[in-house]
């Protein structure tokens, strides 16, 4: 199956990889580097093959320095390189965030457009599988809050390849997350649906365009990354049980955010519930809603949203698994929106 | 040292086999739910299982020194040292199992144990004990206490910025504080040989002016005389030190670990060499008795199997805990 329109069933782990294989081809400038990402192939998957392929001149396992490590994709692409580099856990953020918010973030802006920053830094988000406070985080709207990087996050493994490669040619720093609990992995366990078809040849998933996952009438379903998966299962419930058809609406892109198509859904449904599994507070699907009251949409009930409290994720499977927001949530908040008016 | 009967080394031999039986019940009881197909989300243990299996010595020959007072932090591989520092094993256990009567109520589970009782914490982000521990032994030091801390960090954290930040603040401040570099070698996959631009990280405490102890062997009891000096030091208001003690991990970086990364039969190898078996033989030869050693396995093992039981039987905390201990309410005017 080698013909540029072939078909077939990836992961989004192997999606990632391959994205990543073919612009390595394409573009020399592009280099891989951060822990665990040669030998092994990535903790999760994505970097698989590109080793063996492309060898230690342009896949670099680096050791746990990620100050210096991204601090150095930051001067890699501002000298014309185009560098992906791996944050192996997004919580991990904390040791090196200056690098990406004030150096990644603003090269361009600092200097007037001269130097641009063409460098993704690749990152894994999400809990759901018992990994405690340090190693569950999502931070979406932590990353989607400070001006400079585009944010993007796929729910399916056709985006993960079109994404990634629009990320890679993108002029400026793209965080790309990844759901662990969509990532492919056999040892973590994989939401069923982000397995998906994905096009053999080169694609690009626009940067700045949100997906309709599913489409509907009675309801607006907001989601990213898992929660799309969450918000497609209250859908099919809907349908099923109670002759509701939602309209689901996949974020993509957290940065720059996507209103539009977010808008035109609520605009035609009326109703809407946004889910996303990071903190609450000020939070991502606050953003969403605070769109839609600012476009001044009439709603036929209050908007709601279903995010992780603003507590840090607990280790315990009774605790977590009853904060962590999920289908049946998603599907009970629909279901109360559907029955109230505004 | 050959000398027999010291109370030090049976503590020390009692508490590497407490440690190795605590991993080797925690082994069959974290893949429970997640068999035949691994994984991690499944199970009364579920996340990510990093075992110390090998490592004990660093633990035992340290921590031999340390009195309730003192502080230690510890890694995402933490529970030998949490032994070797006297932590509760039941409460240790229930909360590996994510049990109300954990530690902390299962809220942080195998990588997050916190028992204040003996100033014991540990983490999961790499390096990120070494500002605590600093912070305490200057909190020891400016209260006029002769407390000392301990900073257990693998080798891979001696390349984290943390690390040489606090290296430089603790020479500066003359902190009463003992840097422990467990080097087993690997971080994850990566080899230490690989990316660490010095093939002993003792070498680095020169550039901090403060004492860098190199150990091989993974020995008890060079390790207890080695950390015996730091914390001695410590004690008396000399300044830091840092000790690197070369380890073996005989596990995987975490269960479910493959480890295709390691060369032919090097774990064949490593678990030839065995800390503690080698330990035992060790003891025997010194002329301790053996029935003495089998009455500290004896006392091991009941302490890990009532450990399991307690945990076991304990219930799964309400889901309305998860939002208690967030803050925690002013207790002074
Ligand atoms: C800042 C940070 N980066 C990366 C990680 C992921 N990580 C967890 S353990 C580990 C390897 C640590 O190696 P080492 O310090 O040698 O400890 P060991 O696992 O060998 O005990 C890595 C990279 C992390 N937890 N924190
Ligand atoms: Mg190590």
């Amino acid at each position: 199956m080698n013909t540029a329109t072939a078909i077939r069933k990836q992961t989004i782990a192997k999606a990632m990889s391959e994205a990543l294989a073919s612009e390595m081809e394409r573009d020399p400038g592009v280099v891989v580097l951060g822990e665990d990402i040669g030998k092994l192939g990535g903790v999760f998957g994505n970097t698989g093959g590109l080793l063996e392929r492309f060898g230690t001149e342009r896949v670099f396992d680096t050791p746990i320095s990620e100050t210096g490590f991204i601090g150095a994709a930051v001067g890699m692409a501002g000298a014309g390189m185009r560098p992906v580099v791996e944050l192996m856990f997004v919580d991990f953020f904390g040791v090196c965030m200056d690098a990406i918010y004030n150096l990644a973030a603003k090269q361009a802006y600092f200097s007037g457009g001269q130097v641009s920053c063409p460098m993704v830094l690749m990152t894994s988000v999400g809990g759901g599988y018992g990994d405690a406070g340090q190693h569950s985080q999502c931070l979406y709207a932590t990353f989607g809050h400070l001006p400079g990087m585009k944010v993007v996050i796929p729910s399916n493994a056709h985006d993960a390849k079109g994404l990634m490669l629009a990320a890679i040619r993108d002029e400026n720093p793209v965080v790309f997350m990844f759901h662990k609990a969509l990532q492919g992995m056999g040892w973590l366990g994989t939401v069923a649906g982000s397995i998906t078809d994905v096009p053999d040849g080169e694609y690009e998933v626009p940067i700045g365009k949100a997906g309709v996952a599913r489409e509907g009438t009675d309801i607006t379903l907001v989601g990213l990354g898992i929660t799309v998966h969450h918000c497609l299962a209250a859908a099919d419930a809907l349908s099923r049980e109670d002759g509701v058809e939602a309209e689901v609406i996949d974020i993509r892109t957290i940065a720059p955010l996507d209103r539009e198509t977010i808008l035109a859904s609520v605009r035609k449904t009326g109703r809407v519930v946004v889910v996303d599994d990071d903190y609450l507070s000020c939070g991502l699907a606050g953003e969403v809603i605070a769109s839609i009251a600012e476009a001044g949409i009439p709603l036929a009930s209050p908007p709601q949203r279903i995010s992780h409290p603003d507590i840090p994720i607990p280790f315990s499977p009774a605790l977590e698994h009853a904060v962590l927001p999920n289908a049946e949530m998603t599907l009970a908040a629909a279901r109360q929106s559907i029955g109230e008016r505004a | 040292m050959s000398k027999t009967n010291q109370p030090h080394r049976l503590w020390m031999y009692e508490n590497m086999v407490k440690s190795r039986a605590f991993e080797d019940a925690i082994k069959p009881a974290y893949l429970e739910g997640k068999t035949p197909r691994f994984n991690m989300a499944r199970g009364p243990i579920p996340g990510e299982m990093h075992l110390s299996d090998g490592q004990e010595p660093c633990a035992v020959g340290v921590c031999a020194h340390l009195r309730e007072s003192d502080t230690v932090t510890a890694t995402h591989r933490p529970h030998h040292a949490a032994i070797a520092k006297g932590v509760d094993l039941d409460r240790m256990a229930a909360e590996i199992f994510g049990r109300d009567t954990g530690l902390s109520g299962g809220r942080g589970g195998h990588m997050h144990l916190f028992d204040a009782s003996v100033n014991f914490a540990c983490s999961g982000i790499i390096a990120q004990g070494m500002g605590p521990a600093l912070g305490a032994a200057m909190a020891a030091k400016l209260r006029g206490s002769d407390a000392v801390a301990v900073a257990y960090i693998g080798e891979g954290a001696a390349n984290q910025g943390a690390f040489h930040e606090v290296m430089n603040l603790a020479s500066v401040w003359g902190a009463p504080l003992v840097i422990v570099i467990e080097d087993n070698g690997y971080g994850v996959s990566v080899s230490k040989a690989s990316c660490t631009a010095v093939s002993r990280n003792a070498d680095r405490a020169a550039a901090y002016a403060m004492p860098g102890i190199h150990i091989a062997g993974n020995d008890p009891d060079a390790i207890y005389d080695a950390a015996g000096e730091a914390i001695a030091r410590a004690r008396r208001g000399e300044g830091p030190s840092l000790i690197e003690i070369e380890t073996s991990r005989l596990e995987g970086h975490f269960m479910g670990d493959q480890e295709a990364y390691r060369p032919e039969g090097e774990k064949d190898r490593l678990k030839a060499m065995d800390p503690i078996p080698r330990y035992r033989e060790r003891l025997l030869a010194d002329g301790i008795d053996a029935a003495e050693l089998d009455a500290c396995e004896k006392h091991a093992q009941q302490a890990v199997e009532t450990a399991f039981a307690f945990a076991r039987g304990s219930a799964l905390p309400d889901p309305a805990s998860a939002f208690t201990s967030v803050f925690v309410e002013r207790t002074t005017a």
